[in-house]
């Protein structure tokens, strides 16, 4: 019971009051670049879904049996300073795999997200998942759910801004805010909202 | 002499990654709620960027084309732990602030572009140079940025108290939007004049055109 209930506060904690991209900053890019249709932005979110769990397990699985591993780090050889560079070439790597593999074996999947796969590997959400379960000494089941709690929390955050980006396509704008300088400002509002959240403990 | 100087001109100036090209935003936005801290990540950045521009234009012709951005990320990547590590020993308190953005500047496409359209086609003295200028601008970016945040959400500046109330938003997630999505409407004002002028900007290059991820790939294509 224990465990469920630790699981479903990060599972809550990342999807919505620790929002990964209103609250945390990390994959800016693509919610500022990929958000114009509420349909291309579901199919981004859902690919970032989709890696971050996969990335998240093996990025996990590689931590502890690997750069973590007791027995290793009892011979005295500490490899845990070499996270960044495995987890980079690891996510990088992945994603290429991924792809193949939904090319080859699950066509209908890769039709709808397979166009945002390769812009998701220099996505920051990614590696800073990886990195901060690290820090956080989630054990694998954690980590996995973090990620998938991450992805849902960017999904939720690209899709609302993409529905308000259709909604004020045609209004009237001053010159100077046309174009990123309004999506930055809608951005603001929704942080701001998302702020009512902050005091929520679970 | 005057060369090296045209590029430290281009990076604070010209082409400025923070203003001009609006590359890496994610820091942009995150560690910037005070002065010391963008001053602080910018100058990290600066170093990584300066070692990995030479040290990519030293190898730039013995990496073979195929394989060059997994070079370059590992490269980036042994650097940015470096920075890291030194800064954990001798930087505690910056380093707990900037926390997890400090093992992320190796998805900055700002070190990567350079690393793909500038220093994988110069030698290693330019090459330090432009990475001196372009870190210096995204430096100069970040702590600017953060100085506005700073007077407006804390009322501070480097951290002396200047006493009035302050709008403590702007110190808290939405204050990075509006910063930063008032910046851009300014510099649109700017871009405009200067198109009259007939100098125009050089175009955002990052994530405001919807390519940060692309940015690598789109250097490439401008290379051949």
């Amino acid at each position: 019971m224990e465990t469920l209930a630790s699981l479903f506060s990060i599972a809550v904690t990342y999807a919505i009051i620790n929002n990964v991209v209103l609250s945390q900053f990390l994959g800016i890019c693509p919610f500022l670049g990929v958000s114009k249709k509420t349909e291309t932005a579901a199919g981004m979110g859902g690919a970032v879904i989709f890696v971050i769990g996969i990335a998240s397990l093996v990025t996990g699985l590689i931590n502890k049996f690997i750069l973590a591993n007791e027995a290793i780090l009892q011979m005295g050889i500490d490899l845990r300073y070499l996270k960044t560079i495995v987890f980079i070439l690891v996510i990088a790597s992945l994603v290429q795999f991924v792809e193949m593999f939904l090319k080859k074996s699950m066509p209908a999947l890769y039709q709808s997200l397979g166009v945002f796969l390769p812009l998701i590997t220099t996505n920051c959400a990614v590696l800073g998942v990886a990195l901060n379960a690290v820090t956080y000494e989630y054990d694998i089941l954690q980590t996995v759910v973090y990620g998938l709690a991450t992805g849902v929390g960017f999904f939720i955050a690209i899709v609302l801004l993409a529905g308000v980006r259709e909604k004020i396509e045609y209004n009237d704008i001053p010159k100077p805010f046309q174009g990123t300088a309004t999506v930055l400002m809608a951005s603001a509002l929704m942080a701001i909202a998302f702020m009512g959240f902050a005091g929520m403990k679970i | 002499m005057n060369k090296y100087l045209e590029r430290l001109f281009n990076g604070i100036i010209k082409e400025n990654p923070t203003f001009v090209l609006m590359l890496g935003m994610c820091p942009t936005l995150a560690v910037t709620t005070n002065a010391v801290n963008g001053l602080g990540m910018g100058l990290s950045t600066t170093v990584v960027l300066v070692f990995a521009n030479i040290i990519i234009s030293i190898f730039r012709k013995k990496i073979p084309d195929g394989v060059r951005i997994p070079a370059f990320i590992v490269i980036v990547a042994s650097l940015v732990t470096i920075v890291e590590f030194l800064m954990k020993a001798y930087l505690q308190a910056l380093s707990e602030a900037l926390g997890v953005y400090i093992p992320l500047i190796v998805v900055n496409c700002l070190i990567l572009g350079r690393a793909e359209s500038f220093a994988s086609k110069n030698g290693p003295v330019d090459s330090m140079f432009d990475g001196i200028g372009m870190g210096l601008g995204f430096t100069a970016g970040l702590t600017i940025i953060g100085a506005v945040r700073e007077l407006l959400g804390a009322a501070s500046i480097f951290g002396v108290s200047l006493g009035y109330t302050p709008i403590s938003v702007f110190k808290a997630a939405p204050g990075a939007f509006i910063v930063l999505g008032v910046l851009v409407a300014i510099m649109n004002i700017i871009r405009k004049k200067m198109d009259e002028k007939g100098k125009p900007l050089a175009k955002p290059s990052g994530c405001l055109t919807g390519d940060c991820a692309n940015c690598t790939s789109k250097c490439a294509d401008e290379k051949k």
